[in-house]
């Protein structure tokens, strides 16, 4: 069985970021890079997989971003994937759903996966929209927001179970080759040792430029959603009114009102 | 300007709240580009949502039967293709929901439409433009669709008011019954139902919660927060987060997929303000929030907050409490 798990280097604000002088971005220095939260539990569920398969399975993460996102491959890599993938173009940076979709869509096709293994959403960008998106371009049976997921060999089928809102949990069978969105809590990631961290940098890792998977240029450009004008911060209506001072000051107002509201 | 289209929502028999929100935010479109106002209702029996649905300022409702009792994202993506193609609407607007989210992407990405989720504002400048959260929704990124002859946007429920519809006057809206070839089209089988699970503890009911979230980092910490709970006279609440990790029960979650309360006192410790977490609690009376990072959105809700280290703040409550 073969398993791609596309995989996002996600990038978190310092408490003290600052925006680009044009409004266009937010300056790089400010920003923290991790893998995504969502990605480590959906790596997780391919790597058990794998193993539940007698281990004869591959496990391929992909991701598109640049030369730092590596950082985040190296990272599944570590954690058992067997290689890596990472596509990048300038017009990647920034990208919208459907663009980094279309991109993954063209390399993902080539590896004629039997199950293809995306995160809910993007801590940072929350779009919840590039595992569908994808799906919909390899045009691939998919289910979205899966906290379980049983499979069958046998059928070659599995038994997923979607999370709705309010907690309720629809169960459903779908056949694979097939995409499922992972939701975070379906398993509990694995850490890597020390030595796999080592060996991470022996596997493969591939670099390749969307022309280098098979599309045309202009194809990313046609794909775009969406075009940002503008970053700006978010309107926060009349805000909180702050509790100011020592830890112990704020714990006596805190107590304050809450005897004054419960009253 | 060409048609708006709203994909309404139903979930076992019922609609879904969003679609009003839906047809609110669709009726300023309206207002703006002069467009005509179609909502589509995917379902069994589309029929029985029609009252519901009639609000003023619609200008007809599509009837689109499917041959799933349940939804079936591989349906609802095949009929709203087909409607876009037949309708040819200039914008479509779906709720940014788990079902939605389900086919709504893989629609857009086909058909080459424009594209947003988790959309928060949406104004009209000779074309759409929509307002979505960036880096954790510390941010707010505006977007425009340029070249794109129809754009899809998804909304987050509980942000635009909802239109109210007039269920005495249905024939107030024509309806259009729309047949669409769906059959064979779904890729999965529904199974069945896993209902939510009763529990001791209910914190929907509780009028004072005192809220956790991952900055606890610890389990063995959670007894001493349920001990000030207790000496508050409030009941143990928490984030996504520890429930994932098994440190507390899911009926103890707030938030999009576990619980939505509405206390009268919220006191949410070490929680930033993801969105789902708070389509949980964002309507409580009172909301304090305390949190290390000044720019966490949780402060955006919140009536009172303190930048200060959680653990510092319960030691002195712990004082203050005696
Ligand atoms: C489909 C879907 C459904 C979801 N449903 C829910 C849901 O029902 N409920 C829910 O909660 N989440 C839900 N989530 C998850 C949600 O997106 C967030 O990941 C989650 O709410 C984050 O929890 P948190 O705020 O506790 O953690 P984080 O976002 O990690 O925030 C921790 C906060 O603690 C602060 N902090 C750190 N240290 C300290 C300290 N010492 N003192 C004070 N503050 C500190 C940090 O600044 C940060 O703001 C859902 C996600 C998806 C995709
Ligand atoms: N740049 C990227 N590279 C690879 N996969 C991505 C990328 N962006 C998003 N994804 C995948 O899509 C999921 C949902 O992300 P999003 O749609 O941005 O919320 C992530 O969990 C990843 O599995």
């Amino acid at each position: 069985m073969k398993i791609v798990v596309p995989v996002k280097q996600v990038a978190a604000l310092d408490d003290d970021f600052e925006l680009l002088g044009d409004g266009s971005g937010v300056d790089p220095d400010f920003l923290q890079l991790d893998l995504n939260e969502w990605d480590a539990f959906s790596l997780e569920a391919a790597l058990a997989l794998r193993e539940g398969d007698g281990g004869d399975g591959e496990v391929v993460v992909v991701t598109v971003g640049d030369e730092e996102s590596e950082e985040a491959l190296l990272g599944c890599l570590a954690r058992g994937a067997d290689r890596a993938l990472r596509l990048w173009s300038d017009e990647c940076r920034d990208a919208d759903p459907l663009t980094v979709a279309r991109l993954l869509a063209a390399a993902v096709a080539r590896e004629s996966p039997d199950l293809v293994l995306c995160g809910v959403q993007s801590s940072d960008a929350v779009n919840g929209a590039t595992g569908v998106a994808l799906a919909g371009y390899l045009e691939m049976p998919h289910v979205a927001v899966v906290k379980q997921l049983d499979y069958a060999a046998a059928e070659s089928a599995a038994t997923v179970k979607r999370e709705l809102e309010g907690g309720l949990v629809e169960v459903l069978k779908v056949r694979l080759p097939a995409l499922l969105t992972i939701q975070t809590g379906i398993n509990e990631p694995r850490y890597a040792n020390l030595r796999a961290i080592k060996q991470a940098r022996e596997k493969p890792l591939q670099v390749s430029t969307p022309e280098q998977v098979g599309l045309e240029a202009g194809a990313l450009a046609a794909a775009a959603g969406s075009r940002r004008r503008q970053l700006r911060p978010p309107d926060r209506g009349e805000g909180a009114e702050m509790l100011a001072g020592s830890a112990a000051e704020v714990a006596t107002r805190i107590v304050e009102i809450v005897r004054e509201r419960m009253s | 300007m060409s048609d708006v289209l709203v994909i309404a929502e139903t979930r076992r028999g019922e609609l879904r709240e969003v679609s009003l929100e839906l047809i609110a935010a669709a009726l300023g479109v309206k207002q703006a580009s002069g467009a005509r106002l179609l909502v589509a209702i995917l379902d069994q029996e589309p029929e029985r949502f029609a009252p519901s649905l009639s609000a003023d300022g619609v200008d007809e409702l599509l009837l689109v039967p499917t041959p799933t009792e349940h939804f079936e994202a591989h349906v609802s993506q095949r009929a709203l293709e087909e409607l876009i193609e037949a309708e040819r609407p200039g914008l479509v607007l779906l709720g940014h929901t788990i079902d939605s989210l389900g086919f709504g992407p893989a629609v857009a990405a086909r058909r080459g439409l424009g594209f947003a989720s988790d959309v928060i504002s949406l104004s009209w400048e000779d074309g759409p433009v929509a307002g979505r959260g960036a880096y954790g929704d510390k941010l707010v990124a505006e977007l425009d669709f340029p070249g794109k002859d129809c754009t899809l946007l998804m909304l987050r429920p509980g942000t635009f008011e909802a239109a109210e519809a007039d269920p005495t006057h249905p024939e107030s809206v024509p309806t259009r019954s729309v047949e669409l070839a769906l059959d064979g089209v779904a890729a999965t089988e529904h199974v069945s139902f896993d209902e939510v699970q009763e529990s001791d503890v209910d914190i929907t009911k509780a009028p004072f919660l005192v809220s956790i979230g991952r900055a606890v980092e610890d389990k063995d910490e959670i007894p001493r927060f349920e001990a000030l709970a207790q000496r508050l006279g409030a009941t143990l609440s928490v984030s996504r987060p520890l429930v994932d990790a098994g440190w507390m029960p899911s009926a103890r979650q707030v938030g999009q997929s576990g619980k939505t309360v509405k206390p009268r006192v919220y006191l949410a410790l070490g929680i930033s303000g993801a969105v789902q977490h708070l389509a949980g609690m964002r309507t409580a009376e009172t909301i304090i929030a305390v949190n290390t990072d000044p720019e966490a959105p949780i402060f955006g809700v919140a009536h009172y907050g303190a930048v200060a280290d959680l653990f510092e703040v319960v030691d002195e409550l712990e004082q203050v409490l005696g």
